[in-house]
């Protein structure tokens, strides 16, 4: 389903990927984590080329992602997004913030986009706020109707990262809940993500980055029980500690 | 002074009218009114160039902003007086020169307000609205601009009270504005500038200034809604052109 190939991205002179190889099959749920800097956002951001890529190749789907004859906007219509700022848009209630894109990209009558906006709202647990603004509501909240939208293009494949890094503790629980059930629901998952909980629940499989590469591709079980590169070790040492 | 005001007073709002062409203060407002809603869309327009992810329109734009900037408005309005009629075949009212000139000049600064307040949005804004799919010119037409004007309300405000007071120099071409009024009723009287000229100062002060106690009202409705809607730390400066495509 989504495929990375020797992928590499340089700032200037300094490389921040690394011949990045790795597959993600369909229905599976990928966990990313490493340290801060380790180049995560980076490499979850060329996946729908929000970020460009200097060498090799990502394949989503049947597509290249970096195909310059490819429309790019078919491809992000197709790849849910989630950010770690939730990014909604101020100015349109939560009801909008959902049925934006759908009436503006894919042409839904009005009616029909407000009808699945709603449904959306509900999944998430937010039918109620639908007519909210975004500063109206709570972080976990900003969160789920950023999940929302991001699902209002009925995309395929879901990116997140680090949906829960930038809310109250209390909050994380209701984030990672709607997350769970996406992943029951069969929906393919790349997550950024240090919720060690969630990652053992849930993923299929846990890559370790560091300084721009994967260094360990695993089970979670084996990731958090016996890391085996040094840099892994340490890293799951010091979550261990918070 | 009052006899000033009582007997030149109509002369100094409204000019000859209702039996000559409207002048005075009236027309100082209509020509501004006409600048302001006029130049909006060349501004809006100046700021999307701006920030265009294409090099030679940005150039183009930086180029026109950069020129205006460094150019009085007397001279391009000058320019306007002389060049307008060549351009267009016929000989435009002073009114209208002004009202032109006055375009081409707040176009850029307007224009440089409205980029200030795009660059100023969350990066996260612009990365949202694409990712989901949306081009580019749907994030600028339905996420990027509509919350940028309306942050930019403010200085909008008060780029209206530069125009305001620009439009005293419409006189110098024969646009029988407020300053023209003052003008002619000093070349009436002869011996008493000083009060002529303070009630004309007196004017456009007490214009302009409750148009900046406007504007801050404006502003601090702005900001209120501003700090309840904005939950979301504002991270580095952004640009609608970086995201590739
Ligand atoms: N626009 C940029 N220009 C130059 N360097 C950048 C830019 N964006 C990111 N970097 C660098 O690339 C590296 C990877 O950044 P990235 O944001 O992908 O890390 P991350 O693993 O997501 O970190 P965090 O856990 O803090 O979110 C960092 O060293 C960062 O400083
Ligand atoms: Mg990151």
């Amino acid at each position: 389903m989504i495929e990375f190939i020797n992928v590499s991205k340089w700032y200037g002179s300094h490389r921040v990927l690394h011949d990045v190889n790795g597959r993600v099959e369909r229905g599976e749920v990928v966990v990313i984590c490493g340290p801060s800097g380790s180049g995560k956002s980076t490499l979850i951001r060329t996946v729908n080329r929000l970020e460009s890529i200097n060498n090799g190749q990502i394949i989503v789907g049947e597509t290249d992602v970096n195909d310059r004859k490819k429309s790019v906007n078919r491809l992000r219509s197709g790849i849910g997004f989630v950010f770690q700022q939730f990014n909604l848009f101020p100015h349109l209630s939560a009801k909008d913030n959902v049925a934006l894109a759908p009436i503006t990209v894919r042409g839904l009558k009005k009616g029909e986009a407000y009808d699945r906006a709603l449904e959306l709202l509900d999944k998430v647990g937010l039918k109620s706020k639908a007519d909210a603004f975004p500063g109206q509501l709570s972080g976990g909240q900003q969160q789920r109707v950023a999940i929302a939208r991001a699902l209002a293009m009925n995309p395929p494949v879901m990116l997140f990262d680090e949906p829960t890094s930038a809310l109250d503790p209390e909050m994380v629980g209701e984030v990672l809940q709607v997350m769970k059930q996406l992943a029951s629901d069969g929906m393919t998952m790349i997550c950024v993500t240090h919720e060690m909980g969630f990652a053992r629940d849930v993923a299929n499989r846990v890559w370790f980055i560091a300084d721009g590469e994967v260094l360990e591709s695993t089970t979670p079980s084996e990731f958090f029980a016996t890391p085996r590169h040094p840099r892994a070790q340490k890293f799951v040492a010091d979550i261990r500690a918070h | 002074m009052t006899e000033i005001l009582s007997q030149y007073g109509l002369l100094l709002l409204v000019g000859q009218f209702p039996d000559g062409p409207i002048g005075g203060l009236a027309l100082t407002l209509l020509m501004s009114v006409a600048a302001l809603l006029l130049a909006f869309p060349v501004a809006v327009a100046v700021a999307i160039a701006r920030t265009s992810p294409i090099p030679a329109i940005r150039r183009a734009a930086a180029f026109y902003v950069t020129a205006v900037r460094g150019i009085p408005l007397l001279l391009i309005i000058f320019w306007a007086f002389f060049v307008l009629p060549l351009v267009t075949g016929v000989t435009s009212s002073p009114e209208i020169t002004v009202i032109c000139a006055l375009v081409v000049y707040e176009g850029a600064y307007l224009g440089e307000a409205i980029r200030a307040a795009l660059e100023a949005l969350p990066k996260g804004q612009t990365d949202a609205s694409r990712s989901l799919g949306m081009s580019y010119t749907a994030t600028l037409r339905k996420v990027i601009l509509p919350q940028a004007l309306f942050n930019c309300l403010p200085s909008m405000m008060n780029q209206f009270v530069l125009i305001v007071k620009n439009t005293s120099l419409a006189y110098i071409i024969g646009a029988q504005e407020v300053t023209f009024s003052a003008n002619s009723i000093n070349a009436q009287l002869l011996t008493r500038p000083f009060e002529v000229y303070f009630i004309l100062a007196a004017i456009y002060f007490i214009l302009c200034y409750s148009l900046s106690r406007l504007s801050r009202v404006v502003e601090n409705r702005v900001l209120r809604k501003r700090s309840r809607v904005t939950n979301q730390p504002i991270t580095e400066t952004p640009s609608l052109a970086r995201v590739p495509s």
